[in-house]
């Protein structure tokens, strides 16, 4: 960590400060603009996942072939692929029962928090025992079986 | 799409704010996952923050997993959170605005010293309780709307593809049961 570029803090900052704008402006740190999409009342949100898979998806084909290696870190550029196991399916209905009661999923929640929204603290702790919880369930059932867990 | 493509009617019934703020917006939150992707190849989402953070005050080794990168993991969360504070000071409190902005009707603003800060009217035990299943959720289903559905689907990833129509039909599902229980907001 202490061999770090200089600017890589920065750069992960003032990516943080773009996203976060983004979520600002497209109104998804407001939970009731989310919950409009949810019970089909504004498909706008469409727009917002849409429009930044584009941009990424862009990215994520064209980088790698312009450039082996990032210069902040010099890590090979790659795409993010994760490996399919029924987690994601139990993981991600967890996931949608608490994204359609509540209108709010992470990266919305820090913005929120940002536009003013103290009431968001609710949900911010929630996230943070639910991690927990489930942090500490698997943590113990890894350690129990004794045998490394899948990868992630 | 232009919205003389579709009937007005219609599109008025699909998109009362219309859609340029959800545009503009989810190109931004694209180019900010770039920016970070560009500099340092990595493709970042939201949702390990929470167990990477957990790492600073708990050993267990689901949290201990994320040490490496959990310095910056805050720092771009601080970014996200300031992000919309800029936001907020501009367009939220009507400093700046833009025809490509439409300010919306929903919870409540308050000026705080001229800033205008929003809040939200969805009940704290909505959020609570949605936001210990998001907790969970998003981790045993290995990311969220970030990870999986901008990052993930960006890398054309049919994991991600697979998760992103899992909570979206489940959310779909879950929000529409709660609204005719009569909850609101």
């Amino acid at each position: 960590m202490a061999d770090r570029h200089p600017l890589f803090m920065p750069l992960i900052f003032v990516g943080g400060l773009i996203f976060g704008f983004g979520l600002g402006f497209s109104h998804m740190a407001r939970p009731e603009v989310v919950l409009n999409f949810l019970q089909f009342e504004d498909f706008g949100l469409l727009f917002v996942m849409g429009g930044a898979a584009v941009v990424t998806g862009l990215a994520f084909a064209l980088v790698p072939r312009l450039r082996e290696r990032a210069p902040l870190t010099g890590d090979t550029y790659g795409r993010r692929l994760k490996s399919f196991d029924r987690n994601v399916l139990i993981g991600g209905g967890i996931f949608g029962v608490g994204w359609g009661l509540s209108g709010i999923c992470p990266g919305a929640a820090y913005a929120s928090l940002g536009v003013g929204n103290v009431t968001i603290l609710w949900a911010l702790a929630g996230m943070f025992v639910g991690a927990y919880v489930q942090g500490v369930w698997r943590s113990q059932r890894a350690a129990s079986e004794s045998t490394p867990t899948g990868a992630d | 799409m232009a919205p003389e493509l579709i009937a007005p009617a219609l599109y008025e019934t699909l998109f009362p704010a219309g859609i340029s703020r959800y545009a503009v917006g989810g190109l931004l939150v694209g180019l900010g996952a770039v920016v970070i992707y560009l500099g340092t190849g990595i493709a970042a989402g939201a949702s390990t923050f929470l167990e990477s953070t957990l790492s600073y005050v708990s050993d267990q080794s689901r949290f201990q997993r994320y040490v490496s990168s959990r310095d910056w993991r805050v720092v771009f969360t601080l970014g996200i959170v300031g992000g919309a504070a800029l936001y907020a000071l501009t367009f939220q409190s009507g400093l700046v605005s833009s025809g490509l902005y439409e300010p919306g009707t929903t919870g409540e603003l308050r000026e705080v010293g001229g800033f205008t800060i929003w809040l939200t009217d969805v009940q704290p035990w909505r959020l609570f309780l949605g936001g210990i299943l998001v907790g969970i959720g998003t981790r045993i289903g290995k990311g969220c709307t970030s990870g999986h559905g901008v990052c993930g689907v960006g890398s054309a990833s049919k994991t991600s593809i697979v998760g992103v129509i899992t909570f979206l039909t489940v959310a779909i599902g879950t929000a529409q049961i709660v609204m005719a229980l009569g909850v609101s907001p």
